[in-house]
């Protein structure tokens, strides 16, 4: 399944870098984020629920990049 | 500017005039007669100067201690905390100045502030413009039009598109005529006239009239969902520049951190322990610090993705889809351009480009043509009823006698009327006249006399010639078409369009080949680009070094195939892209220069104590906005 969230982030740098993070989240399966759109379109795994994995997400992009805000 | 832009810009300000203030008070202000001289005596002065200190640097010391709590430690915040905190306490044990570190801080954040406006300007330039997602669609309902959510009209239902308002979704004209405005999706303004009975895509902007359209897909399969999949996921490839990028940062900032830690401990420890001179720690920490600022790689790790971005974006707005930052890497070092014929350098329809040697008017022969084909559906027999301007009167025709193979014969007027190839002509009897262009050539008689010939072919696109030239002023080595067209045909048009190779006879699964072929003969660091139309060329585009699918407004084939995008089939715009991304390139190459080289000047002049931190600060944050102004400048396509 695929999701597309509005999110905030300020540099191109810091997209790639919640970028990174993200992907590494467990039941994700893919992300991109564009900076240009302010937009991070994630693909989940099989069975994973979205909800509870982007709270994870954001959690993980957070340690990253403080700045960041994902709207969910 | 948005809310947090506006809140650092009155931090700013409020911190600077304090500083200012400060700075202007005499050496020894707040001489307090109780504490001694000393460092202990200067603290009144550090608590003073923590302050604006505080204000504008609050949000950097707390990023920095997350940091180090997330193990993500060495960023530029760090270095920006330890050169700054560094530089406080020098002041307060040592020196007495305390204007130095503020100043840094706000430089830095001044440097921030201006690289994030820069950065949000462009960027909404751009989105604004691929801003194609229609918010609504117009319902046609038993009780009158209804806006609906565009995702939840069913095939088939009946939409209607006020002037103004967006196409929702990909569909059939049923009443109405209008043009429509492309521009977001093909990068050119060119209007487009639709008439009951078109195809629509979505995300077209409906200029004129209302039209009612019948939808043929969902929005999740129309064009306009497709486009904003494509622009939203683009980047998710990473180009090589930006891999060593971040893996250079990965390395770099902790050996600058250990670089300094080296500088201040090392030659005091030396000149103390071995030369018996002064160890001279301030001055040595100091240098360090002044190491440390200027040694920040923001410059770097905010401008080269930011200039992929940009390329993207600036493509995107010219009509020309990326789908990720290695593509507009890869494009740049275009070596060879190989071509699918139809479709791509040709319109791909049949059309009748001539008449000759005929006694009767162009429009009478093609009249009797057009008759005489009346009841055929073959390509051949639509291009000429297409040809024929006068209305077809289906009750002049009879005795309609098929020769398969050959053609047809039928009475027009009573008059016998043969049309067909020359073997038609030469089973009459009928002496033909052999035509010199190529193409499929339809030879008529009419009573038993040659009444000339129609020539029906391919016509190439008017801008393909303009395309190839322009493919070679843009660096492009060697241009090849495919097709599988004949020969003689394909020849003719390779050296019309001035390619350089030509192979033709080609079925699908020899265009693999044969493009297997030609990726053996390229140079090691050249790349192969392969253009088409995305009909029937798929697994060629995926076999290709770069595919480039033309014409997307409609295909999913090509554009899941393909690596870059074009929206419109206009073969120009290979040219262009390629331009582009040398453009996106070349400001790359500056960047990672320019930060790099006066990166280096600065950190040997910080080392060798030439240098203090006014230097470095302006160095970094100079360098970072030019780098940023730079990376900005590939959003501009020009034309």
């Amino acid at each position: 399944m695929k999701k597309t969230y509005k999110i905030e982030v300020d540099c191109a740098n810091c997209a790639n870098k919640m970028e990174c993070a993200a992907s590494k989240v467990p039941g994700v399966e893919s992300v991109t984020v564009n900076f240009m759109t302010q937009k991070m379109n994630v693909s989940f795994a099989e069975g994973a629920e979205p909800a509870a994995v982007m709270k994870e997400v954001l959690k993980a992009c957070k340690k990253v990049e403080n700045d960041c805000e994902i709207e969910l | 500017m948005t809310r947090k832009q506006k809140k650092v810009l009155i931090r700013i300000c409020v911190s600077a005039s304090m500083l200012i203030a400060l700075a202007l008070l005499p050496e020894d202000f707040p001489r307090l007669s109780f504490l001694p001289e000393g460092p202990l005596g200067r603290l009144p002065r550090l608590l003073l100067y923590l302050v604006p200190y505080g204000i504008i640097g609050y949000d950097i010391l707390r990023k920095a201690f997350r940091g180090i709590l997330n193990r993500q430690v060495f960023d530029e915040n760090f270095l920006m905390a330890v050169a700054t905190l560094g530089a406080l306490a020098i002041g307060f044990l040592k020196t007495g100045d305390f204007v130095e570190a503020v100043a840094v801080m706000l430089f830095y954040q001044v440097g921030e502030l201006f690289q994030g406006i820069a950065v949000g300007r462009s960027r909404k330039n751009i989105s604004a413009l691929m801003d194609i997602r229609p918010d609504y669609a117009r319902l046609e309902t038993p009780e009158g039009a209804e806006e609906t959510d565009p995702d939840e009209v069913p095939v088939g239902s009946v939409i209607l598109v006020n002037p103004g308002e967006k196409v929702p979704i990909d569909g059939v004209v049923l009443e109405g005529e209008s043009s429509l405005n492309t521009a977001a999706l093909t990068g050119e303004s060119i209007p487009r006239d639709v008439k009951p009975g078109d195809e629509i895509c979505s995300g077209c902007v409906n200029m004129s009239g209302v039209l009612r359209i019948r939808t043929t897909r969902v929005f999740g399969e129309s064009t306009v969902s497709k486009i904003l999949e494509l622009v939203e996921n683009a980047s998710s490839l990473k180009s090589r520049s930006e891999t060593f990028i971040s893996r250079f940062a990965r390395y770099y900032t902790p050996a600058v951190v250990f670089g300094a830690l080296a500088l201040a401990l090392l030659p005091p420890l030396v000149r103390g322990l071995f030369l018996g001179l002064s160890p001279e720690w301030g001055e040595w920490i100091y240098r360090a610090l002044t190491f440390l600022v200027i040694s920040c790689p923001c410059a770097l790790v905010i401008s080269i993705p930011l200039t992929f971005f940009a390329g993207i974006g600036g493509a995107g707005k010219a009509g020309i889809l990326v789908k990720g930052s290695v593509w507009l890497e890869e494009l740049s070092r275009t070596g060879i351009v190989v071509f699918d014929k139809t479709g791509t350098l040709t319109e791909g329809v049949f059309q009748v480009t001539a008449v000759h040697h005929s006694p009767l008017s162009d429009e009478d022969l093609l009249e009797y043509a057009a008759l005489a084909e009346s009841s055929s559906s073959h390509p051949i027999a639509v291009s000429i009823r297409k040809a024929c301007t006068r209305p077809l009167d289906l009750s002049r025709v009879s005795h309609v006698e098929e020769i398969s193979g050959n053609g047809v014969r039928v009475l027009v007027d009573g008059k016998e009327v043969a049309c067909g190839n020359a073997r038609l002509m030469e089973r009459l009897g009928v002496p033909c006249v052999e035509c010199h262009e190529t193409g499929t050539i339809v030879h008529l008689a009419v009573d038993g006399a040659y009444a000339g010939h129609i020539v029906i072919s391919d016509r190439e696109k008017p801008e393909a010639k303009e395309a190839v030239a322009a493919l070679k002023a843009a660096g492009v080595r060697r241009t090849v078409m495919l097709t599988g067209d004949r020969d003689a045909v394909a020849r003719q048009v390779a050296e019309r369009l001035e390619l350089d190779q030509v192979y033709s006879d080609l079925l699908p699964e020899d265009k693999v080949s044969m493009l297997e072929e030609l990726l053996k003969s390229r140079h090691p660091k050249e790349v192969l680009a392969f253009a088409g139309d995305g009909i029937n060329d798929a697994p060629v585009l995926t076999r290709a070094d770069l595919g480039i699918a033309m014409g997307a407004m409609g295909s999913d084939a090509a554009i899941e195939a393909a690596d870059i995008v074009l929206m419109d089939d206009n073969p120009l715009k290979i040219a262009k892209a390629i331009r582009i991304s040398r453009k996106c390139m070349r400001i790359v190459r500056e960047n990672i220069f320019f930060a790099l080289a006066v990166k280096a000047v600065c950190l040997v002049l910080g080392a060798l104590g030439i240098a203090n931190m006014w230097l470095a600060v302006f160095a970094d944050v100079g360098v970072m906005v030019l780098a940023v102004l730079n990376a900005i400048r590939a959003l501009f396509t020009g034309k």
